[in-house]
């Protein structure tokens, strides 16, 4: 810094004020408002005496007055008011003191002068006499309504008025244009209840467009009034609610019509011994209330009395209110990579209005406004933050993973919850990501990536398949089903009138099935967890209450607490269904109470890996015969297979027919007898199957291509039954290591891993097709159809041998 | 998952070697496990060794993705670096690019840095070689390669494009689709 050098030394720089700095001009006031500030001039010595003399005598007045008054009131005169002016008009050519303004005075020196001239008062009254209104409306161009009576009960102007309506003063007509006194009292503001002497100069110095606006809002009072008193005949009359007939239901059509109904009928409920109509009952009251709010909220009548049965009417209305509004936009802050406070500093500085989403949660942003797209700032796309409703949050914090955990979220797309849950462990332990939908698997990995999370596997198959790869083997899993979405119409609308009853059974059925998966892929005895987390965004109670119920019959589960601070409880009983009294651990949030979307939350424990079998031993009979048909079944597919080929429609059936009862499957798993007969008939399988793949490179030899092509076949037609044997294997095999060492279920598992790694092994070592051992020949089977090409190449290679050989022979 | 061969290993560490250099070894070396490359349809993925076991329980036409995806092998037998591996490069970074805030937006829609936008480079960056992209509050916003080293850098006049685009994190919803 410092001061700088002067090099303009000599030319001088004009200083001051530029070219382009301009001082504004001073205002320019209207005429007469100039015109009032010359009152404050200074007055020359003369005036300075007379103004002197004026207040002089101005006191004097003052003290007449109160003599006055005093006498008036002996002689009963009026009022003060117009004491008052009856003092000033007798003295009227002296000034008034200060309490009334100059202008005011002046108007009465002309009213006395046009009254001298054309009213009529006790003086001229020998001469004049009245005249009925219509002359002097004649008189009156401005208006019709304006009457004017003049009374000679005073001797004075007194003027009494008769109606409010239409009261205002003729006479000044001539004073209308004095300017000064209108632009005094521009603040009236056409009050009936105005002292006389006010009343007078008002009217006598508006400006005719002033004068019109006091009609006008005379006039708007009026009509409040009116509308008023209407309404409170309307209400009155309204008391009884009619209740609609076929002819006056055709006649409502507009919306408002239908919401008024909507209002009055649940006015009637609320309210119904004493507000109902006899004649009708209050299902009929309910049914037309259930149209008018299908109408009004356009959703369909099935939906609308699924959820009349699940909310009170009250807060029925309430919710479908808040079903109609977006939620506000909160975005998740990925501890990973940023902290809440450094992600909101950023993002206000790109012009981002946001506060945290309340006390519950320490990542969560509620965005009010933003200048740019919230979602393509470099800060998201750098992974510091993701978009998600606050509900979502929700399943996570109640799951509460702990470091070092193996953790599945089975149905994760697109990925928030899962890398929540992610970013909590801090990126350590395994995640299992997984989905059925292909589509929606691509966001889970874009997401994974762009948040860094590392420790992820993400995989896309049916949920129901994972106690199959990995029995007992999380700590946590997190199941967020899907569902019908009745708690986030405000998202897709579409909910409103897509859903009926067999959609909704559908769900539950699902959710059931994946419900009792995400269990036996949970292991009770691990160390920090054992919990399984169900969550939906419906609200139905079908998909949620009654699917816990369910799994807690089923399964040795029980509910905790879910360890969020707020929500209401599940429901214990809904209508004719009562379920375990420990659902009231559960939490249910809608968007009408808790500003989030509607959503459950149930934190279940499992206590025990043992499946509890059903009571009823026969059942379990009928069952054990009926899985034994079913092997019955699988053989002599087998045989049709290796006759014909292709018999795919029975075997869809079959392998169907196996999938949809995995409560039988669980029984037979139970029973150890059973079992074994299983193992044995795979291994007779398995002969079966390694004689029928001796035969075929026999074929390979005499001709390749055709041999090729129905290997290929045979692949394709023992996929199903191989995947169905494959599982009874495993099956088996547990069991075998159950039998070995009943007392270390956990450890026989992870040894039953270990036996499937072995072979995995010896499955990547081996490539001749002969040096198959009995025991591996599914497995190898399985490692065929992933390698064909490679077994195929084999072939080759093999046939190329031969040929070679025969040709040495030769 | 299948383990890398000899060549294609070869051919990927040429390429990370661009642009971490000797850091090479600090991904294979690590403190908390073993790490380790595996290769599915083509893409390389770096991960866990523990992971990697449980990743192997599931049929491998189920698995999507295990771990971080590093890019893939072209049909030509050449490794194509995707933006996926941005976690991983930007802190073994040898040669870094900072971004004047408004060069950033030109950036992450797929636009070569410019001079102009040039707001600083680190010292002794050769020519071809491959950088990393950060805006002016160091956060990673991509990788390219260094069209001009940086002595050539200083007498560049400002339209000349210092460094050719090779992924940015635009991509990241640009093409979701086709991330792997």
């Amino acid at each position: 810094m410092g001061r700088k050098a002067k090099f303009t030394d000599g030319v001088l720089i004009k200083k001051g004020p530029g070219r382009k700095f301009k001082k504004q001009k001073d205002p320019i006031f209207p005429k007469e408002l100039i015109k009032s500030d010359e009152s404050d001039k200074k007055l020359s010595s003369r005036q300075k005496k007379r103004q002197k003399k004026r207040e002089q005598k101005a006191t004097e007045l003052l003290e007449k007055q109160k003599q006055n008054k005093i006498t008036t009131k002996v002689l009963k005169t009026n009022e003060k008011a117009n004491l008052l002016e009856q003092s000033y008009s007798e003295d009227s050519n002296e000034s008034i003191d200060e309490e009334y303004e100059s202008g005011s005075e002046e108007v009465k020196l002309n009213s006395k002068k046009n009254k001298e001239m054309r009213g009529f008062s006790d003086d001229n009254n020998k001469w004049l006499k009245p005249k009925s209104g219509k002359k002097i409306i004649k008189r009156n161009e401005d208006s019709d309504e304006e009457q004017d009576f003049e009374d000679d009960l005073n001797d004075s102007e007194f003027e009494e008025e008769t109606d409010e309506d239409t009261e205002t003063k003729l006479e000044n007509l001539d004073d209308l244009s004095d300017d000064e006194i209108g632009a005094d009292q521009d603040d009236f503001e056409g009050d009936t209840d105005i002292d006389d002497v006010e009343e007078k100069s008002d009217s006598d110095d508006l400006l005719p467009i002033e004068k019109q606006n006091i009609k006008l809002k005379r006039k708007l009072k009026k009509e409040q009034k009116e509308s008023e008193a209407e309404l409170q005949l309307n209400i009155a009359s309204q008391e009884t609610f009619k209740f609609p007939t076929k002819e006056s239901e055709e006649e409502v059509k507009s919306l408002q019509d239908v919401q008024q109904r909507i209002r009055e009928i649940i006015r009637v409920l609320s309210d119904f011994s004493n507000l109902r109509d006899s004649e009708h009952s209050r299902s009929e009251y309910l049914e037309i209330l259930r149209k008018d709010l299908c109408t009004y909220y356009s959703y369909n009548e099935f939906l609308m009395e699924k959820l009349m049965q699940l909310f009170p009417l009250s807060e029925l209305l309430e919710f479908l209110e808040a079903s109609e509004v977006q939620r506000p936009l909160t975005v998740r802050t990925n501890s990973l990579k940023t902290r809440r406070r450094d992600l909101a500093q950023a993002l206000i500085n790109r012009g981002v209005n946001l506060d945290p989403v309340g006390k519950w949660s320490k990542v969560g942003l509620v965005i009010y406004s933003s200048q740019v797209p919230i979602g393509a700032t470099p800060e998201y796309l750098a992974g510091h933050y993701i978009i998600q409703g606050a509900s979502s949050f929700l399943p996570v914090m109640a799951l509460a993973p702990q470091e070092n955990e193996k953790i599945l979220d089975m149905c994760a797309a697109p990925g928030g919850k899962a890398s929540h849950i992610a970013a909590v462990m801090k990126n350590t332990g395994v995640l299992f990501a997984n989905d059925l939908n292909k589509e929606r698997i691509k966001a889970v990995v874009g997401n994974f990536h762009r948040l860094g999370v590392v420790n992820s596997v993400i995989t896309s198959m049916d949920g129901r398949g994972f106690p199959n790869l990995m029995k007992m083997f999380f700590d946590r899993v997190l199941l967020d089903a899907p569902c019908t979405g009745t708690g986030v119409v405000a998202k897709d609308q579409s909910v409103k009138t897509s859903k009926d009853e067999t959609d909704i059974q559908r769900c539950y059925n699902l959710q059931r099935q994946l419900l009792l998966a995400a269990i036996d892929s949970v292991n009770a005895k691990s160390s920090t967890g054992g919990y399984i987390v169900y969550s939906t965004c419906s609200i139905l109670p079908e998909e949620n209450e009654w699917v816990i119920d369910f799994a807690l019959k089923k399964r040795n589960v029980k509910l905790v607490d879910t360890g969020l601070g707020f929500g209401t409880e599940g429901f214990t009983k809904y209508r004719h269904l009562r379920f375990h009294p420990t659902l009231n651990l559960t939490r249910r949030f809608y968007p009408h109470e808790h500003n989030m979307d509607g959503f459950f939350v149930a934190k279940l424990r499992k206590f025990s890996n043992v499946i509890p079998k059903s009571d009823d031993s026969e059942v379990e009979e009928l069952v054990e015969e009926t899985v034994d048909n079913n092997i019955q079944n699988v053989e002599i597919l087998l045989e049709d297979t290796e006759k014909k080929g292709n018999n795919k429609n029975k075997r869809k059936f079959n392998a169907a027919s196996e999938e949809e009862k995995p409560g039988k499957k669980q029984i037979k798993f139970g029973n150890s007898k059973k079992s074994k007969k299983d193992v044995d008939f795979n291994y007779d399988n398995q002969k079966k199957q390694t004689k029928r793949n001796l035969k075929n490179k026999e074929h390979t030899d005499i001709k390749a291509k055709s041999v090729q092509k129905k290997q290929t076949k045979l692949h394709k037609a023992n996929e199903k039954n191989g995947l169905v044997e494959n599982k009874k294997n495993k099956l088996g095999q547990v069991n075998k290591k159950q039998r070995l060492s009943p007392s270390k279920p956990v450890n026989s598992e992870t040894e039953g891993l270990y036996v499937k790694k072995t072979i995995k092994s010896k499955i990547g070592k081996k490539i001749d097709l002969e040096d198959v051992p009995v025991e591996v020949g599914l497995k190898m089977k399985k490692k065929l159809k992933n390698n064909k090409k490679q077994s195929f190449g084999n072939l080759k290679d093999k046939r190329h041998k031969n040929k070679l050989d025969k040709r040495k022979q030769k | 998952m299948k383990r890398l061969s000899e060549e294609r290993t070869k051919v990927l560490f040429e390429k990370l070697s661009k642009y971490i250099g000797p850091n090479i070894k600090l991904l294979i070396d690590r403190p908390d496990g073993l790490y380790c490359f595996r290769e599915q349809k083509d893409r390389v993925y770096y991960v866990s060794e523990n992971i990697l076991k449980l990743a192997n329980t599931i049929q491998s036409e189920n698995i999507v993705s295990v771990g971080t995806c590093f890019g893939k092998f072209t049909k030509s037998g050449k490794f194509r670096l995707h933006i996926t591996a941005l976690n991983y490069l930007s802190p073994y970074a040898q040669c870094k690019i900072w971004l004047k805030p408004s060069a950033e937006q030109q950036f992450l829609y797929g636009n070569h840095v410019s001079k102009a936008g040039l707001g600083r480079i680190s010292e002794n960056c050769d020519k071809y070689q491959g950088v990393l992209v950060f805006s002016m509050s160091d956060l990673p916003l991509g990788f390219g390669v260094a069209a001009r080293s940086t002595a050539e850098c200083k007498l560049a006049d400002p339209v000349t494009s210092v460094c050719f685009h090779q992924a940015d994190i635009g991509e990241y919803i640009r093409s979701e689709e086709d991330l792997l």
